[in-house]
C-alpha cells in the first residue's frame, strides 16, 4: 500500500515539473523566435518558421535603428526618466506631507490623491485632447510628460506613504531636536531611509512609461517625437514587408526592461506586491 | 545620519507647530499659518490630479450631452441622445460583450490558472528553481503589450507564423486558419496573447501571498498526513482568499481597459469582430470624429470601473487577515 501512494506521488511530482518546464518553454520559445527573426532574412522568415538563420543579420538591427527606432529609442528613455523623476518627487513630497506633516484637511487630501487610483485613462482621453490642444501642448513632449506623471502620482504616493507610516515618528522628533527644518528633514532623513521602496517605485515607473501606448499615440501622433510603442506601429506600417527589421526593432524595445526586471527583481516584487493592495 | 552633525541650536523652530513659549492664542495662530503653508507638500500632487484627471472626468460628462464635429468645431446639446444611440448601436454591445470575454477568460486564467501556478511552483524543493520560474513567467508581463501583441500578430499569420507551422508538425494541419483575419477567432486571439502576457504577473503575486502563510502551518498539516492537494484547498486556498479577491477585480477591470493589444493587432477588425469598449471609443472620436459619442461611450467605461473599484476598496479594506 505504501509503495503504491509514493509510486503515485513521485509521478505526480514528475508531471508537475514536467508542466512547469514546459510552460517555461511556452513563454521563452516566442521570445526567441523574435531574436532569432531578428537577425533572418525576409525569405528565411517565410520558409520555415523554426529554423535557425544561416548567417546572422546583425545589420537588421542596424537598419531598424536608423529607419526611425534609433529616434523612438531616445524619446523613450527621455519620456521615461523625465517622467519618472517627477512622478517620484511629486509622490514623494505628497507622502510626505500626508504623514509626517501638520496639513489641514489631511484626510479628504489623501482620498483625492489616492481616489485617482481607480480613473481609467481612457476615460479622460476626450476632455484631455482638447485641453492640450487650447494649451498648444498637443503633439509635444509635455503632454506625455505632465499626463504619465499625473496618472501615475496616486499609485506611487499610495506606495511611498504606506512606507512612510512604518518609519518611527521619533526620527523626525530627533531631526527638529537637531534644528533641521521639514524640509531638509524630508532631504536628509527621510527620503534616504525610504530608499527600497524609491527604487521599487522608480522601477514599476519606467516599465509603465517604457511601455505606455493609449497616451502616445493619440497625444504624439502627428508629431516627430514618437516613444517605442508607436514607432513600432509605424516602423510596421512603412516598412511592413520587410519583417526582419520590425522583429528587431521589437526586440531593441523589449530588452532593456527585461534586463532591467532581472537586475531589479528584488525591488519589483516588493513593490507590486505592497501594489496590488491598493 | 546628516542631521545629527548639522547646526545644534535651541530649536527656535522652523517648523512652527512646536512654537513654545508663546502666549496660546498666537501659538494657535501661529500654528494655523504653518500648518496651512506645509500645504506646499502636497500642492503639486493635487494641483496635477485635479486639473489633469478630475477635471477631465467632469468635462467628459458634459462632452457626451453634445454633438460635436471635431474638425468644424460646431458644437450641438443634444441631451441624453448619444446614450440613446449607445445602447442601439451593435458594436457597442459587441464591444461590450468581448470585454466581458476578456474578463472571463482572465478570471479562468489569471487568477485560477495563476493560483495554481504559484502554488506548484512554491511546492518545488529548489528554492533556485522556484525563482527562476517565477521570473522566467514574469518575462512577458515586463515587455510592451505592443511588442507582444506584435509578436502574436506574426506567430498567428498564416505564412510565417509558428503556430499554424506548429500545428501542422503534430498533424493538426486541418486546424491551421487565419486566426487573427476570421471574425469568430480574432477577439479569441487576442485573448490568448493576454493571457500569455499576463499570467506571470498573477503567479507572482499570489506567490508572494503563499509565501506569507506560516510554514508550520503546512507542517503541522504534513505530519498529519495531509496530502498535498488538500493542503492546497484546506490551507492556501482560504489564506489567499482576499488576494485572489483582489486580483480578479483588477483583472476584470483591467479587462474593461483594454486597448493596447487590440490597436496593435486587429484594429478592431474584421468587421467590428474584436471590437472593446476603448477601441471603439477611439474608433468614433478620432476617426469618425464624433467627440459626443466617444465621451458617452467613456462614460460607460467610467462606471463599469468605478463600480469595480468601490468593491476593491471594501475588499482591501478586510485584507488585513492575522495569524
Amino acid at each position: 500500500m505504501v509503495t503504491r501512494t509514493s509510486v503515485l506521488m513521485i509521478l505526480g511530482r514528475v508531471f508537475v515539473q514536467a508542466f512547469l518546464v514546459a510552460l517555461a518553454i511556452v513563454v521563452i520559445y516566442p521570445l526567441l523566435w523574435m531574436l532569432l527573426n531578428g537577425v533572418k532574412s525576409n525569405s528565411e522568415l517565410f520558409a520555415n518558421p523554426f529554423a535557425l538563420p544561416e548567417t546572422w543579420r546583425w545589420e537588421n538591427y542596424v537598419t531598424a535603428w536608423n529607419r526611425g527606432v534609433g529616434d523612438y529609442l531616445t524619446t523613450s528613455v527621455l519620456v521615461t526618466v523625465a517622467s519618472t523623476a517627477a512622478t517620484v518627487l511629486i509622490s514623494a513630497w505628497a507622502a510626505y506631507g500626508l504623514t509626517r506633516v501638520k496639513i489641514p484637511f489631511n484626510r479628504t487630501i489623501l482620498i483625492l490623491i489616492l481616489a485617482g487610483l481607480m480613473l481609467a485613462p481612457t476615460v479622460a482621453l476626450i476632455p484631455l485632447v482638447k485641453m492640450f490642444q487650447a494649451l498648444g501642448l498637443y503633439n509635444s513632449f509635455w503632454a506625455l510628460l505632465i499626463l504619465y506623471t499625473a496618472f501615475r502620482v496616486p499609485f506611487t504616493t499610495f506606495l511611498i506613504r504606506a512606507y512612510m507610516l512604518d518609519l518611527p515618528l521619533e526620527v523626525d522628533e530627533a531631526a527638529a531636536v537637531d534644528g533641521a527644518s521639514k524640509a531638509r528633514a524630508f532631504w536628509q532623513v527621510i527620503l534616504p531611509m525610504c530608499r527600497p521602496i524609491i527604487i521599487s517605485t522608480i522601477l514599476l515607473n519606467v516599465l509603465f512609461t517604457w511601455n505606455e501606448y493609449l497616451f502616445a499615440m493619440i497625444f504624439t501622433s502627428g508629431g516627430t517625437l514618437q516613444t517605442l510603442p508607436v514607432g513600432l506601429t509605424n516602423l510596421m506600417a512603412k516598412h511592413g514587408t520587410d519583417y526582419p527589421v520590425v522583429f528587431a526593432g521589437m526586440a531593441i524595445a523589449a530588452v532593456p526592461v527585461i534586463v532591467l526586471f532581472f537586475a531589479g527583481q528584488r525591488y519589483f516584487i516588493r513593490g507590486l506586491a505592497d501594489g496590488v493592495g491598493k | 545620519m546628516t542631521v545629527s552633525n548639522a547646526i545644534r541650536r535651541p530649536a527656535p523652530s522652523a517648523s512652527g507647530s512646536d512654537a513654545k513659549g508663546l502666549p496660546k492664542g498666537r501659538q494657535a495662530d501661529r500654528s494655523r499659518a504653518s500648518r496651512w503653508r506645509n500645504m506646499v507638500w502636497v500642492l503639486p500632487a493635487v494641483l496635477l490630479l485635479c486639473v489633469f484627471c478630475y477635471l477631465p472626468l467632469v468635462q467628459n460628462l458634459g462632452f457626451s450631452l453634445l454633438k460635436w464635429d471635431i474638425y468644424s468645431g460646431r458644437q450641438t446639446f443634444i441631451g441624453a441622445d448619444n446614450y440613446l444611440k449607445m445602447f442601439n448601436d451593435p458594436i457597442f454591445w459587441k464591444s461590450l460583450l468581448n470585454n466581458t470575454l476578456y474578463a472571463g477568460i482572465s478570471i479562468v486564467f489569471q487568477v485560477f490558472g495563476a493560483l495554481v501556478l504559484a502554488a506548484l511552483v512554491e511546492g518545488l524543493p529548489s528554492p533556485r528553481w522556484r525563482g527562476a520560474l517565477r521570473a522566467i513567467y514574469f518575462v512577458p508581463s515586463a515587455i510592451s503589450l505592443t511588442v507582444a501583441g506584435l509578436l502574436f500578430y506574426f506567430i498567428y499569420e498564416p505564412r510565417m507564423g509558428i503556430l499554424n507551422a506548429a500545428l501542422e508538425t503534430l498533424g493538426l494541419g486541418n486546424f491551421a486558419q487565419a486566426w487573427l483575419g476570421q471574425e469568430n477567432t480574432a477577439i479569441f486571439g487576442i485573448i490568448a496573447m493576454s493571457q500569455w502576457q499576463g499570467f506571470g504577473y498573477c503567479t507572482l503575486l499570489f506567490a508572494v501571498a503563499l509565501q506569507r502563510i506560516p510554514s508550520e502551518l503546512f507542517e503541522a498539516a504534513s505530519i498529519d498526513g495531509v496530502g498535498p492537494v488538500r493542503r492546497f484547498f484546506f490551507i492556501s486556498l482560504p489564506l489567499v482568499r482576499e488576494m485572489s479577491s483582489l486580483m480578479m477585480i483588477v483583472t476584470v477591470s483591467g479587462a474593461f481597459q483594454v486597448f493596447n493589444e487590440v490597436m496593435v493587432m486587429t484594429t478592431g477588425g474584421p468587421n467590428n469582430s474584436s471590437q472593446v469598449l476603448g477601441t471603439w471609443l477611439y474608433r468614433s472620436g478620432f476617426v469618425r470624429n464624433d467627440f459626443g459619442y466617444a465621451a458617452a461611450i467613456a462614460t460607460a467605461v467610467f462606471v463599469i470601473t468605478l463600480v469595480l473599484a468601490v468593491l476593491q476598496l471594501r475588499l482591501a479594506k478586510r485584507r488585513r487577515v492575522e495569524w
